[in-house]
């Protein structure tokens, strides 16, 4: 479903910082990746890169065989299939939770008012919102907020859903009611790219897990094998760190 | 680690105002409240000595007047505003008057000359001739009186009529600029800056003769070449106020668009929204809340520059208030009107402002 293809991008913030160097993988339809890596990894770089928030300097990144990365790409419609969850939540504060996640329904996708407001009250009840369709973001918690901010994603029918550390912002106490919605997602068989530390998550529901640093992916496998056997030394030292 | 102090058992907590160490031992009693900020005497007096100062300013101001011996004469103020021309109506042909018949809102006055006849209306005025009364051309028949707006309220009016188309094209150039100024685009950017940079280094002055005389006479000379009568200066001061406005909004606005967190921006983009849309729906929303009072102190700013217009015979409040002087020679009282009139719609303008920044907060 996602094909990358050696891609780098290089920022130059005083000096040249190579955030992503030659890096290349595939997603499947339907599995859940999780990717994991020291601060500074380029694990955010690299999703930010897959609907084009960032781009990429070179390399193709195909999402259902578009090339994202081409200019003549609509790359609007393609955002539009790729919902994405920001780990400091960006809900749009002027607007209710409820207009929140009927708003790109209606701009993007043009649906009717009935359809788009069905939509969205289906959505918050299953991320379990529905009795705050009416406030404002601000009114709630974080990990509301996030729920909520899944909701808006999930609104337009996205083919993958990419999560940029969604849970990193939410006090402790929060971290599980985002998890168990993000958990419901993955069993129902939503393509997934999660950039997380949430090694309960990974184990639980990962297909597959990618460790980065340094710009490039170290290692790739399975959650078993990542945690039990690491084959890299600074997986090893990754996991030991932070276990 | 803090403990709890304990309190000492012969004290009510509640009236208690000493000090208590840290093993429970009273260590001051006092039955007195300490004493929070500032006096009870604190506010009335400097209060006073506000009005006082406000009051010595005035009367030292008006005791001045009466040492030059001015005469002040409010009285003669509101004739400029609104007053009663005396209107005659005279006849035109030669005759005796006919017939006087009494109408619902005055008379008619029928004069019959010599094979024609005509009837003059006098709406509730003073007829001043009788039946049978012979008419020459030109004699008056009757005088009514009607009330007309004066000079200033026409200048106040005129004023308003400016700023306000002002404003609205100021918030448009100033937006398209804004815009253009954070583009990526070089054409775009460069040329937003240049103009900012342009209207925000010469004078206001400066410009609108510029505006006036050089542009001005460039496109009515085309106009004239091509047929077209030329535009009259109302249009080249509101141009002229509407870009240099324009100027200041765009550097509001490129602030204001700036002060939202790029968060915003990214979550609309990957919800597929292009960037119209984002800015539409998302952004410009949020910083229009922001960029309001700024605004406000820009367009107060644009009705009192609105006085400079005079300079290019458009007869808006300053002029208005020049040309009564000079008739009427009560400077003192037209000067001081003129000023309480900009007042009047610059505080008028901040309300507005004001009531609409609460209804964006509430909502």
């Amino acid at each position: 479903m996602i094909d990358v293809q050696n891609i780098s991008k290089t920022f130059y913030v005083s000096h040249e910082v190579n955030a992503l160097r030659n890096v290349s993988c595939r997603i499947e339809r339907g599995e859940v990746v999780v990717i994991i890596g020291p601060s500074g990894s380029g694990k955010s770089t690299f999703l930010r890169c897959l609907n084009r928030l960032e781009e990429a300097d070179e390399g193709h990144i195909f999402v259902d065989g578009v090339d994202i990365l081409n200019h003549k790409t609509d790359i609007n419609k393609a955002r539009a299939e790729m919902g994405m969850v920001f780990q400091s939540f960006n809900l749009f504060p002027h607007k209710t939770v409820f207009e929140n996640v009927t708003l790109a329904q209606r701009v993007v996708r043009k649906r009717s008012r009935n359809a788009s407001e069905e939509k969205a009250m289906g959505l918050l009840k299953k991320v379990g919102i529905a009795d705050k369709a009416r406030v404002y973001p601000e009114q709630l918690s974080g990990g509301q907020q996030q729920r909520v901010a899944i909701a808006r994603a999930l609104a337009m029918d996205p083919k993958v859903m990419l999560f940029d550390e969604p849970t990193s912002a939410l006090d402790p106490e929060m971290i599980g009611e985002v998890l168990d919605v993000m958990k419901t997602l993955a069993r129902e068989g939503m393509t997934m790219v999660v950039v997380s530390h949430e090694m309960g998550f990974a184990r639980e529901v990962a297909d597959r897990m990618i460790f980065m640093d340094e710009g490039s992916i170290i290692e790739e496998g399975t959650p078993e094998q990542i945690y039990s056997n690491p084959s890299q030394a600074r997986t090893k030292l990754f996991l030991s760190q932070i276990l | 680690m803090p403990t709890a102090i304990p309190i000492p058992r012969d004290i009510d907590v509640l009236t208690f105002y000493g000090t208590i160490n840290y093993q429970g031992i009273i260590m001051a009693k006092s039955n007195r409240r300490p004493r929070l900020g500032k006096g009870r005497f604190y506010k009335p007096v400097w209060m006073s000595i506000f009005f006082l100062s406000l009051l010595a300013i005035i009367s030292g101001l008006y005791f001045a007047t009466l040492k030059v011996d001015y005469v002040w004469r409010w009285y003669r103020v509101p004739q400029y505003f609104y007053y009663q021309e005396e209107v005659e109506i005279s006849a035109y042909i030669e005759g005796e008057v006919s017939g006087l018949t009494p109408v619902s809102d005055g008379m008619v006055v029928e004069v019959t000359g010599v094979g024609e006849k005509e009837s003059y209306k006098i709406p509730s005025g003073t007829v001043l001739v009788g039946e049978g009364d012979l008419i020459y051309p030109g004699d008056v028949l009757g005088f009514y009186k009607e009330w007309r707006p004066g000079i200033l309220l026409i200048g106040l009016w005129m004023t308003l009529k400016v700023s306000v188309i002002a404003i609205f094209v100021g918030i448009f150039i100033g937006l398209v600029a804004g815009l253009c100024r954070i583009s990526m685009n070089p054409a775009l950017k460069w040329g937003a800056m240049t103009y900012i940079e342009l209207i925000r280094g010469s004078p206001l002055l400066v410009q609108i003769f510029i505006w006036y005389f050089v542009l001005g006479t460039l496109i009515n000379t085309l106009l004239a070449q091509g047929g077209i009568s030329p535009l009259p200066p109302i249009w080249y001061g509101v141009t002229s106020l509407a870009f240099f406005t324009g100027a200041y909004v765009a550097e509001i606005v490129r602030a204001g668009i700036q002060s939202i967190h790029r968060g915003q921006t990214e979550a609309a983009r990957s919800l597929g929204m292009n960037y119209f849309q984002s800015m539409r729906h998302i952004i410009l929303p949020q910083a229009f809340r922001r960029i309001l009072p700024p605004l406000a102190g820009q367009f107060i700013s644009l009705i009192k520059d609105s006085s400079l217009l005079g300079l290019i015979a458009i007869r808006e409040l300053t002029k208005a208030t020049r040309e009564v002087v000079t008739t009427s020679l009560q400077p003192f009282e037209l000067w001081m009107m003129c000023a309480f009139l900009y007042l009047l719609l610059t505080f008028t303008l901040s309300m507005f402002v004001q009531y609409l920044e609460k209804r964006a907060v509430m909502s």
